[in-house]
Order: C-alpha cells, then structure tokens, then sequence
C-alpha cells in the first residue's frame, strides 16, 4: 500500500460544548443529571449530556402537544418554507456538522462529508417540497397529521436517520420528540440549534438525550401518538409489545443480515467494490449492510482473491484523516460484540482473514475480516454483527441461491451481481427484501423507500411512502 | 325404486373445517353446537396444519399473474351469487348477499391495479433505475366477522393481493359454506383456509406462530383479546391490523390490501 502522508480535516470548524442540556420547547434547559459521550476514536470526553428522566420526558412531550396545535395549523405552504430554512442551514453549516458526525460517531469524514450530510439536506429538501402536497400523496384527499409523534434513533448515521424521522413527521404536520442514540448524541443537538436558527416555532421539535430508559419513557408515554425507531430487532419488539393495544401508530426500522448474491456472470472488479462498500462502508455499522456473502462456486476462488487484494488497501485509521476508508467501532460495547461473534466464527470452523493492518493503541478498533467456509448454521451467518466482518458463502443454482439468501427472519436488503437482466429481475422477485440493489449496494436517496421485510420490521422510510407513517 | 308416500328426510350437512383444499373434521375430534348443527372446534393443531397448508400454496399464488389471481377473485363472485339461496337460508340478509357480491367484484379488479397505485417510480439523484412495488406480506392469520360480508371483507383483500390466509371465525355455517364456495372457485387450495370455532382459543396460536407473518385482529369483539393477540404478535413482529368494528357497507379504502403488502425497492444502474 502506498504511503500517504496524513490528511486530517480541520477540528477547528465545530465548536463543542463542555455540556449540552435537554432541548425543550425551543430553549437547551440546564442538565440535572448527565452522561458523557466520547470520541471512540480515541476515547476522549467531547461533552456532557443531560440524562432526561420521565419527568423531562414529559415536559418535553407536552411542550410537543402544545405546539402541534398551531405547527399542524399552518398552510402546509409555509411548513414547507421552514423545511427548506432547515435544509439550506444544514447546507450551509455541512463541514462542521460533517466533523462534528464523524468526531462522535467514528465514521471517516469522507463519508460523513460525501455521504450522510448531503443526504441529510437532501431529505430535507425532499419533504420540505411535500408539505403543501400532502393531498396528492395518495393517503386521502385531505390526510391529517397524528399529532406528537416519539422518535428514537441509532448511532450508526446519527444525523441522517434524524433526517428520516423529523422530515416527513413535520412536513405531514406533526410534532417531535426525538431521542438520539446514547454514544451519538451531539449531532442532534447541534440540529436543534440549527431549528434555532431557522426560527421554527418552539416546542415542534424537541431532543431529549439519554439512554435506553429515557427511550422508553418516550415510547411509552400516554400522550404520544405516533412511535418511530430505527435499531435493534430486539428493542423493536420490545416497542412493539409495549404499544400494543395502545393505538399508537408504530413504524420500525430494524436488523437485518443482507446476503449480497454474486452470480458466474458477474463483472468481478465491479463486484468486489460493492461487496467492499456493502459491508465495510461505515464500519459496517449498518442496518443493511451486505454481510452475507453468496457467490457462486465456480468462480468463488477468483473472487476472493479479488477481495482480499482489494482489502488489504483499506485504510483504516482516524475518521478525520481524508484519506480513511474504515474508522473506529462506535463503542467498547459494540467492539466488544463484534469480537466476540467474529471468536465464535472461528471456534464453529469458519476460516478467518483480515488483511495487514495495524491499528490505532487508543480508541475502539476492528480490522475488515471476511470468514470463508461459512454454512447457514454458523451463528456469524444467522446473527447481525454490525461491524466490518463479512461472512462467505457458496452456491451452485439461482434456487439455492434464493433459498440461502432468504433463509433468515430478516428481510431489509439483498444485492445481485450479475450481467443478464432478465436472471436479475427474476431474483429480485424472489427475495424477501425491502431493498433490493442490482450491480450495486448501499444506495439511499430520499426519494427511495426504505424498510424490511419480516423481522426487520415494517413501514418505509422516504420517498412517497415514507408520508404515511405521519399520515392519517 | 319403490315411491314411498313418507315425507322426504332431508340430507343434513357437516360443517367441517377447510383446509389446504380440503374438508377435514376437527383433529381434535371436537364438534360445536351452532344453532342446531354439530360444527368441527378447531384446535391448535388444525391451526398449525392450515398455517402449513398456507405456506405452501403463498409463493405459487404470489407468483401467479395478477390478471389470473383477479379472474379467480371474480370467480369467487359468480359462486357467492349462485348460492344466494343458501347464504339466505342462513340468515344473510339480499342485501348483504349484494354487497358480498359487489365486493368481491370490487377487490379483483384490484388485483392488477395495486401495484400501480402503490407503487412508485423514484427519480433518485443519480443515474439509477428505482422501482418501488407492493409485494405481498406473505401468510397471514385473519380473525374474521361472523357475516358474510364482513368475512368477504376482510379475506378478498388478504388474497387478492397474493397473500394466503388462515380464517378464524365464530359465524361457522356462513363460514362453511363460503368455502364451499371458494372449492368451486379455481381457488387453489390452502389459499384460505377457515377454521370454525373460538377466536381466543386458536388466534393466540396463530399470533405467537412464527410462520406467520400478518395479523388481521378485525373479527376480535374482546379487547383485552386483541391487547393479547397483538402482543404476542410483537414476537415474531407480525404486521397487525388491530381490531374494530367497522360498517362494511362503507368503502374499505385502500387499508385493507395495504396493511398487508410490503414495499419492495429495486435499484440498478444505468450505463451503456
């Protein structure tokens, strides 16, 4: 690999706080009770954040209510003009946001400059253009909002899945409570300010920060009529039980464990980019990340070389280096999950690999690692690892193919690599996938429905139908 | 045959269950008075038996062409009209015998039309092909209405859209004798699939099955029943349409076929 001199982005363009308090009603409140949220790159404290307890939770749901009366009252026209404020603020202030991301969640700049923020306005700007359309959308001739609507978001793409959850929420009408993940919540706050700056009336938008508790005091709060998360399987049905019966809306963005199918056909060079972006793009912390592996026999040696040839480029190293391809694991837990399903890979007989590289001493790190030798027993195949392991698997036929592919209780993505149109048509249907990505991976835009199958649960995000969770 | 000048014993009919294209008994051997009519008492078992039988008729019905899965639909129409007498007999209302009718026509012109108004083409910022379209959510345990039309109401837009379903009802002779008429309808067999008998003793079964992937609460008069059901349905994290007495003369909207389709996306390059 070649040498390259370090490239770091500047840390001077965002200006962090020593604490943050909750944001309520348009106003950041002094924090009683805090936690820290640490760059796990190096595991520096960036800032204090205020644990919300059930009675901040409460006030932060009221101050919602409040203001759903006049926010879900105006002209969808001039919600519409708040959304498009938002969205240029978010334009304007990209490279601080952008460091700022990659500074607590761990991804590479270039990812979080290239991808996430561009994303993020761009959701925002595709809403924002619905507000006053909201009748055409084909829920209804005149749709309602559903009022305070609980929000509870990951810390794999914490401004965007933001973006996912309060765009089409206020755009349709409604107010929020969002709750940013526990080791990523600065972002969100940072977008509060940005709220701030766009003048958007108090209490339509509101961030409480804490922990696993503060989400579900929101989840479960009375008053909150609408119920959206995007994270594990587990907490999902969780929620779901918890709502059951309450008659909140509930929509759920869950796990998955994508198999990403490479046919004899395919164009290798092209494939083995997508197979290196489906499953370490953003320290393969993503939902549906292409961690499964099916290629087909016959030219499953030449690819593997390919893949490992490629791997051992990766840089890996400080996510604000420009040049860093994979950048630190978002936490010790979640290091610590991925080491160790990636041990039982190797003690139930799956080979390992991972290319030379060393590692930083400080901070949470993983080297990309692909396990060869994988059967759809192996607990590597079954179970999410949310990190950059990839396992790999073979397959003579398109049916075995298919039956490998949809042989899990998720159903969020799937690839298909190969050259003949109509063999990728005919696949494509036969998944059990919310997203499908043909001679590609790891697309989003926000005019693109997004949502799984089964167990990674239901509703889409984006696109048209992402209005009608915030719909009535 | 020597004529005898006794009155005529009529021929009584069994009401079984239908599974899988078939009428079994109860595997429980039990049987139900209903006004009358010793009707089968579905079990846990029989519900298991129809979620298999379900299962294995889904990808062949998924699969077939929307135009067919309509003409069978419509199919379903010509029978229900010509045992209108029957359903009669039973107590149905013409009305509501009508009303079964017209929306059974109703739902198979569906079949090939929902795809384009649920679906989407999204013009993604990029040089991509991105289509977005319903699909089927898959097996799908229905707790029915007790009417006719309520059953017709809740089962044609399960089916029509390529899903299979499990029926729980607690109005056995209509039950029944609709899937008379769907085993006269070229409906293939375990597309419905109906069991006779109590909705809190079998739909716990079909809520916490983990080969089950929708739930259809509309026939669920109890509401702590419902609470349960929907939460065991959390489990396996079965898309719920929650219960509620609705009038099912009222134009059902696109609600019921949607609360069980999935959204598929599909993205490919463009290039030359």
């Amino acid at each position: 690999m070649f040498e390259y001199a370090p490239a770091p982005e500047s840390r001077s363009v965002v200006q962090i706080a020593p604490s943050y308090g909750l944001f309520i009603d348009g106003l950041f409140e002094e924090a009683k009770s805090t936690f820290k949220t640490v760059n796990p790159a190096d595991e520096e404290v960036l800032a204090e954040v205020a644990l919300a307890g059930p009675e901040d939770v409460d006030r932060a749901v009221a101050a919602a209510r409040r203001a759903f009366e006049t926010w879900s009252a105006l002209p969808g026209s001039e919600r519409a003009k708040y959304l498009f404020r938002i969205a240029r603020i978010i334009q304007e202030r990209s490279r601080e946001l952008a460091v700022l991301e990659s500074l607590d969640n761990g991804k590479p700049i270039k990812e979080s400059r290239d991808v996430d923020l561009p994303l993020v306005a761009a959701h925002f700007f595709y809403y924002a253009g619905w507000a006053d359309k909201l009748a055409y959308a084909g829920f209804g001739s005149d749709p309602k909002p559903l009022g305070v609507a609980g929000q509870v978001i990951p810390w794999n793409f914490p401004l965007l899945m933001l973006a996912w959850k309060i765009a089409p929420a206020l755009a349709a009408g409604n107010t929020v409570v969002l709750k940013p993940a526990e080791t990523t919540p600065l972002s969100a706050l940072f977008f509060a300010d940005v709220c701030r700056q766009a003048g958007l009336p108090p209490g339509v938008v509101n961030i409480v920060t804490g922990a696993g508790d503060t989400g579900r005091y929101l989840v479960e709060h009375p008053d909150v009529d609408k119920v959206a998360f995007t994270g594990s399987t587990e907490v999902g049905r969780q929620i779901a039980r918890s709502v059951a019966g309450t008659g909140k809306r509930l929509t759920l963005e869950l796990g998955g464990k994508a198999a990403n199918i490479v046919f004899d056909d395919a164009p290798i060079d092209q494939a083995v980019e997508g197979i290196v972006n489906g499953i370490f793009f953003n320290q393969g912390h993503v939902c549906c990340a292409g961690s499964r592996l099916l290629v087909q026999e016959s030219i499953a040696e030449e690819l593997l070389d390919s893949l490992k040839r490629r791997m051992a480029t990766l840089r890996v190293g400080d996510p604000l280096d420009k040049n860093t391809d994979v950048g630190a694991i978002n936490s010790a837990a979640q290091l610590a999950r991925i080491t160790e399903l990636s041990e039982i890979g190797s003690s139930e007989g799956a080979e390992r690999w991972s290319p030379e590289c060393s590692l930083p001493d400080r901070g949470f790190w993983f080297a990309p690692t692909i396990f060869t030798g994988v059967t759809q027993a192996h607990r590597i195949a079954r179970e999410e690892i949310f990190g950059p392991v990839l396992s790999v698997l073979t397959f003579r036929t398109p049916d075995e193919a298919i039956e490998k592919a949809n042989n899990t209780p998720y159903g969020l993505s799937a690839g298909i690599w190969s050259e003949k149109g109509s063999r990728i048509l005919a696949v494509a249907d036969k998944l059990r996938a919310g997203v499908v990505w043909a001679n590609t991976f790891n697309k989003f835009d926000p005019t693109s429905p997004f949502g799984g199958y089964k167990e990674s649960g239901y509703g889409r995000e984006g696109g048209r139908h992402g209005l009608e969770a915030y719909l009535a | 045959m020597p004529k005898s000048s006794a009155p005529r014993l009529s021929v009584r009919k069994t009401f079984k269950l239908y599974i899988g294209g078939a009428f079994p008994r109860s595997e429980s051997g039990r049987t139900y008075l209903v006004d009358g009519d010793n009707v089968a008492l579905a079990s846990r078992k029989d519900a298991r038996d129809a979620v298999v039988a379900a299962r294995k008729a889904q990808p062949k019905w998924a699969g077939a062409t929307a135009y067919n899965r309509g003409q069978v639909v419509y199919r379903i129409a010509e029978m229900v009209e010509s045992r209108r007498a029957e359903f009669k007999a039973l107590g149905t209302a013409g009305d509501e015998v009508n009303a079964a009718v017209d929306r059974l026509v109703w739902y198979a012109g569906w079949s090939d039309k929902i795809a384009q108004v649920a679906g989407n083409a999204n013009p993604v910022a990029g040089p991509f092909f991105n289509l977005s379209s319903p699909e089927p959510t898959g097996v799908v345990g229905v707790i029915a209405p007790p009417t006719l039309l309520g059953l017709v109401s809740v089962v044609a837009p399960a089916v029509v859209t390529g899903n299979t379903v499990v029926v729980v009802t607690g109005g056995p002779q209509v039950a029944v004798t609709l899937a008379e008429v769907l085993a006269t309808s070229d409906v293939p067999g375990g597309v419905v699939n109906i069991l006779t008998g109590h909705a809190a003793e079998i739909a716990p079964w079909l809520a916490s099955h983990d080969d089950v992937n929708g739930l259809d609460l509309t026939g669920v008069d109890d509401p702590t029943l419902a609470v349960e059901l929907e939460q065991a349905a959390a489990g396996t994290l079965k898309r719920v349409r929650r219960a509620g007495r609705t009038d099912f003369t009222n134009d059902p909207g696109l609600a019921p076929m949607t609360a069980f389709l999935e959204t598929k996306t599909v993205w490919h390059p463009k290039g030359f």
